[in-house]
Order: C-alpha cells, then sequence, then structure tokens
C-alpha cells in the first residue's frame, strides 16, 4: 500500500544533512497550521454581490419615489392602458404556455440522445437568446411577407385560419414566444439533465413504451423544472419590446401591451404615466413569480 | 434459462466481445469479477438496455436480442436501484402491473403477498425518499418481481448494506427464487453473498466469462490473505466480507 493511503508521512532525512535555512523552512512547516480568519473573505463576496442587490433596490425606490397613488389612479383610468394591461396578461400566459409545450419535448430530446451534428441544432437553439431582439421582430416581418411558393405566410394565415398575424394580436403572441421559449428551451434541458435516466431505463424493463415511461417516471419529476420554465418564459413575454414593435406595431387599444405603454407615453412625454405603468409590470411579475414559487412548494 | 452466446457489447468506448455465458433455468448464478470488467454492461444487454452488436441473447428458450427491454419480461434491479421519486412504495410494486393493464383484484392480491414476502406492509403508503438502505432494496426487488418475471437480474443489490440486513436479504432472495423458480443472475463482489446464495458461479477476467467449481468460493486461506484470482481483490480488503 502506498503511504497515501495509510497516512504514513514519508520519512525526513536525518537532521545532520540539512542546512540551516531548510531546517528553518521544516521548522516552519511542523508549526500547527492556522488557517486565519474567513471573514474578509465573505465580507468581499458580501460587498461584491450586495452592490447589485442594492442597485436593483435603488432603481425601484426611485421609481417609487417618483410616483404617486395619484398618477396610478390617472393611469388606470385610461381605457388603452386597461386595455394593455389585459392585452399583456393573457398573451404573456399564451406565449408562456405555448413556450412549456414546445420546450417540453425539446428539452427532453437534447438532454437524452446524442446524435450527429447536434451542435447545429444547439446554435440554432441559442439565436434567439444572443441576438438583439429587434432583429428577430424584422425577421418575423420579412418571414410573413416573404412570397413564398407563390403566396405569402400571412395571407395564408388569412385564407386557412381566418385571422391575420403582422400588425395583430397574434403577432404579439408570436413576437414574445419566439424570444421566449428559447429560454423555456435552455430551462427544460437543464432540468432533464439533473433527472437520473436510470428511473426510466427500470421503468423499460418493466414494460413501458418510452412513452409511458416519460409520462410515468419522468415528467412528475420534472415539475420544478416546468414552472421554472413557465415562469422565465413569462417574465421574458412581459419584458418583450423590440420584436412586437417591429412585428405587431404599437397601436393603441389593439396591439398595445405594457412595454409599449410606456414607450408611447414617455415618446409623448408623459413621464408620470410611464412610471406609474412601470412600477405596473414590476408588481404583476413579483408577483406570478410569488405565484409559481408557492406552486412549486406546494408540488414538491 | 438465460443465454448469451457469443455477444458484443459495446458500451462507449469500452467494448466486450464474444461473451458467452449460461444460466440453466431456476438456477441462481453469481458473477463474479473485478470493477470495470463489464459486469453491468452484461446485464444491461441482458435486459435490453444495451444493444448487442454480435451474438444473440435467449432468455427461456426465446432469442430476443432484436426484442425492446419492454417486451422481454426481465425482471432487474440495478447497483443504484433507481426508485421512482414521485410514486410511493404500493406505486412502486403497482407499477409492472399497471402498465400490463391488470384487473384491480390482481394488482391488490399480487402487492398484498409481495408486501408480505418482502417484509414491507409498513411501507406502503410511504414515498421512496426516506427509506433506509435495506428498505430500498427490498422495495426495488418487488418492483421487478411485481409482474412475474421469467428471469431476475441484480446487479450488486446488497453492496452498501450492514451485515445483518444483508444476511436477512440474502435469505429472502434465495426463498423467493427457490419458490418461484426464478431463474437468477446476480452480479456481486461478496464471496460470503456468492457462498450463501449461488448454484452456479460464473467469473468475468479479461473480459471472459467462465465458470468456476462452486468449491473456488470456500476458499477461506486464500480469503484471509485478500488474495482472489477473481474477484479483482488483490489489494482491496472490502470484497472480502
Amino acid at each position: 500500500m502506498s503511504d497515501v493511503e495509510t497516512g504514513v508521512p514519508p520519512e525526513s532525512p536525518p537532521a545532520s544533512t540539512i542546512g540551516t535555512a531548510e531546517s528553518k523552512r521544516t521548522n516552519r512547516a511542523k508549526r500547527a497550521h492556522r488557517a486565519g480568519s474567513d471573514l474578509p473573505f465573505l465580507a468581499l463576496m458580501g460587498a461584491l454581490g450586495g452592490g447589485y442587490l442594492l442597485l436593483i433596490l435603488a432603481l425601484l425606490a426611485a421609481d417609487i419615489a417618483y410616483t404617486s397613488p395619484a398618477h396610478f389612479v390617472a393611469a388606470l383610468s385610461k381605457p388603452e392602458i386597461r386595455f394593455a394591461v389585459r392585452l399583456t396578461l393573457i398573451s404573456c400566459t399564451i406565449s408562456a404556455l405555448l413556450s412549456i409545450w414546445v420546450a417540453t419535448p425539446l428539452g427532453y430530446l437534447l438532454s437524452r440522445f446524442q446524435f450527429r451534428g447536434r451542435w447545429l441544432i444547439d446554435t440554432a437553439l441559442d439565436v434567439p437568446v444572443v441576438l438583439p431582439p429587434l432583429v428577430i421582430g424584422l425577421s418575423l416581418l420579412i418571414l410573413f411577407h416573404l412570397p413564398i411558393a407563390g403566396g405569402k405566410l400571412d395571407d395564408w394565415f388569412q385564407q386557412t385560419l381566418g385571422f391575420r398575424v403582422t400588425f395583430r394580436q397574434p403577432a404579439v403572441i408570436l413576437a414574445q414566444f419566439a424570444v421566449a421559449c428559447a429560454f423555456a428551451v435552455q430551462t427544460m434541458r437543464v432540468t432533464f439533465d439533473q433527472i437520473d435516466p436510470r428511473a426510466e431505463q427500470v421503468a423499460l424493463t418493466l414494460g413501458c413504451r418510452r412513452s409511458q415511461a416519460f409520462l410515468q417516471v419522468v415528467l412528475p419529476q420534472a415539475w420544478r423544472g416546468l414552472i421554472a420554465a413557465f415562469t422565465i418564459a413569462w417574465a421574458r413575454s412581459l419584458g418583450e419590446f423590440g420584436p412586437i414593435l417591429v412585428f405587431a406595431g404599437a397601436t393603441r387599444m389593439r396591439t398595445e401591451v405594457l412595454s409599449t405603454t410606456v414607450f408611447l407615453e414617455l415618446s409623448v412625454g408623459r413621464l408620470e404615466a410611464a412610471v406609474a405603468v412601470s412600477l405596473m409590470m414590476v408588481m404583476a411579475a413579483m408577483a406570478v413569480l410569488g405565484i409559481v414559487r408557492l406552486l412549486g412548494a406546494r408540488v414538491n | 434459462m438465460i443465454e448469451l452466446c457469443n455477444a458484443s457489447i459495446r458500451s462507449g468506448p469500452f467494448v466486450l466481445s464474444d461473451v458467452s455465458l449460461t444460466v440453466p433455468t431456476g438456477g441462481y448464478a453469481i458473477l463474479m469479477g473485478g470493477t470495470g470488467q463489464g459486469k453491468t454492461t452484461i446485464v444491461e444487454a441482458i435486459c435490453g438496455l444495451r444493444a448487442v452488436e454480435r451474438g444473440s441473447v435467449v432468455v427461456g428458450g426465446v432469442d430476443v436480442t432484436r426484442w425492446k427491454a419492454a417486451d422481454r419480461g426481465i425482471g432487474y434491479v440495478p447497483q443504484d436501484l433507481a426508485l421512482f421519486p414521485t410514486m410511493t412504495v404500493r406505486e412502486h410494486l403497482e407499477f409492472a402491473l399497471r402498465i400490463r393493464r391488470a384487473g384491480r383484484t390482481l394488482i391488490r392480491q399480487r402487492v398484498a403477498e409481495l408486501s408480505h414476502v418482502l417484509g414491507i406492509e409498513g411501507l406502503l403508503a410511504r414515498r421512496v425518499h426516506h427509506l433506509s438502505g435495506g428498505e430500498a432494496q427490498r422495495v426495488a426487488l418487488g418492483r421487478a418481481l411485481a409482474f412475474d418475471p421469467q428471469a431476475l437480474l441484480l446487479d450488486e443489490p446488497l453492496n452498501a448494506l450492514d451485515e445483518t440486513t444483508r444476511d436477512r436479504l440474502c435469505e429472502l432472495l434465495r426463498s423467493v427464487q427457490r419458490q418461484r423458480g426464478l431463474t437468477t443472475l446476480h452480479i456481486t463482489h461478496s464471496r460470503t453473498e456468492a457462498r450463501a446464495l449461488a448454484d452456479r458461479l460464473l467469473v468475468i477476467e479479461s473480459r471472459r466469462v467462465t465458470e468456476r467449481p462452486l468449491a473456488q468460493l470456500a476458499a477461506p486461506a486464500d480469503e484471509k490473505r485478500g488474495h482472489s484470482t477473481f474477484s479483482g481483490t488483490q489489494t482491496s480488503p472490502y470484497s472480502a466480507s
């Protein structure tokens, strides 16, 4: 057995053969070792991290200090803003639901299967994350108006499904979904990566088809991840602005969501209304985060 | 009968080639061998979780080489047990029967019988998170036995258990196996386990499986020196328990 395994330290050479400088060093090494305080390290970490937390709180505090309940009432009394609140809540929820509907299978497949050319898919899925949102909006606009096989996608929607997409509410949802889904996919993929595939394999030996193993063994373990993916997709959709502006426009009472409202109010110089709406968005986001956390805690 | 004929199995960069082994119907074979020899790979190939590139897997006289794991009807208890974290103990015992759309009465009967035999009646409503090692083993065994498999594969099922629990589980395994006439292949490092259970000893060495006389297990002099030629324990005292 080696010394490492037995814990026996290697023998040191006889003292007489060592020079004075070296013996000093040996003595120093032999002295009882003290690691010293951890406080400076933790204080530095806390200070660096705390600075960011402080910035967020200061931003919120500044918004709150700038506004007053009267501004809220004034903002909410406007029918356009009430419309925007409703459209925001509905569109964010639909795009978040669509996102987890797509992200769950995609995350699962990417987590469980290795195949050639997978890097290509990985890269493609990262495009919405790294691309400027405005570019995604522009690309959507072009896609829906490019003549494909003698017709345009927008016209096809009109003829087969009975509604147009561009500059209408479906465009709001699609613009939100295009970006939000990429984040949901990342979350779901990490979720499935963390679920041990062994249980699923045992389920196969017990007589399951893959679908049964997925629905009965894997998916129940993915609850927390599903909730996290929904939250992230919802929050991303709430914050989406560039693609909506380009692809859906900023028409009041038609395609206006809260992020558009902030922009519209700001552009006509009504700062109070813009700040009040911003705070509404903060509260909506916090409410969703809170509800989802609560649900997550109960589920697990 | 479980039969592996000249099978080549790939597990990442690791390849086992021309592996053959036989466990006769109703037999209890112990497979021993050093770490990294491919014992788990062999078991996974038999139960259908790993593809066999060449050669064949025959279970109960039927060539199941190209069959899906689900269709082979083999009970499998993996090394890490892999219990289902979101299910109760009862749901584990019911799982394979529900998948087979068995009737309610049958399911209830089977769960009652199995939980009684395994001594886990008191745990049925529990989730698996806080089970002790021995309890978790029993649940994994019960899950694998519930659908009356024609063969049972056990991958180091009694590792990490204290001696008393291990002895008790050995007895349980033996009695369940005898009662049902289950063809069983059991991987272990432990000679004690092997002595208690085996009626056939298989050893994998240099990636070849050979059958050895059971007498080799009863070699206390060898064991005392920690000198074993087949369990990969020349330097490690852990396995000669």
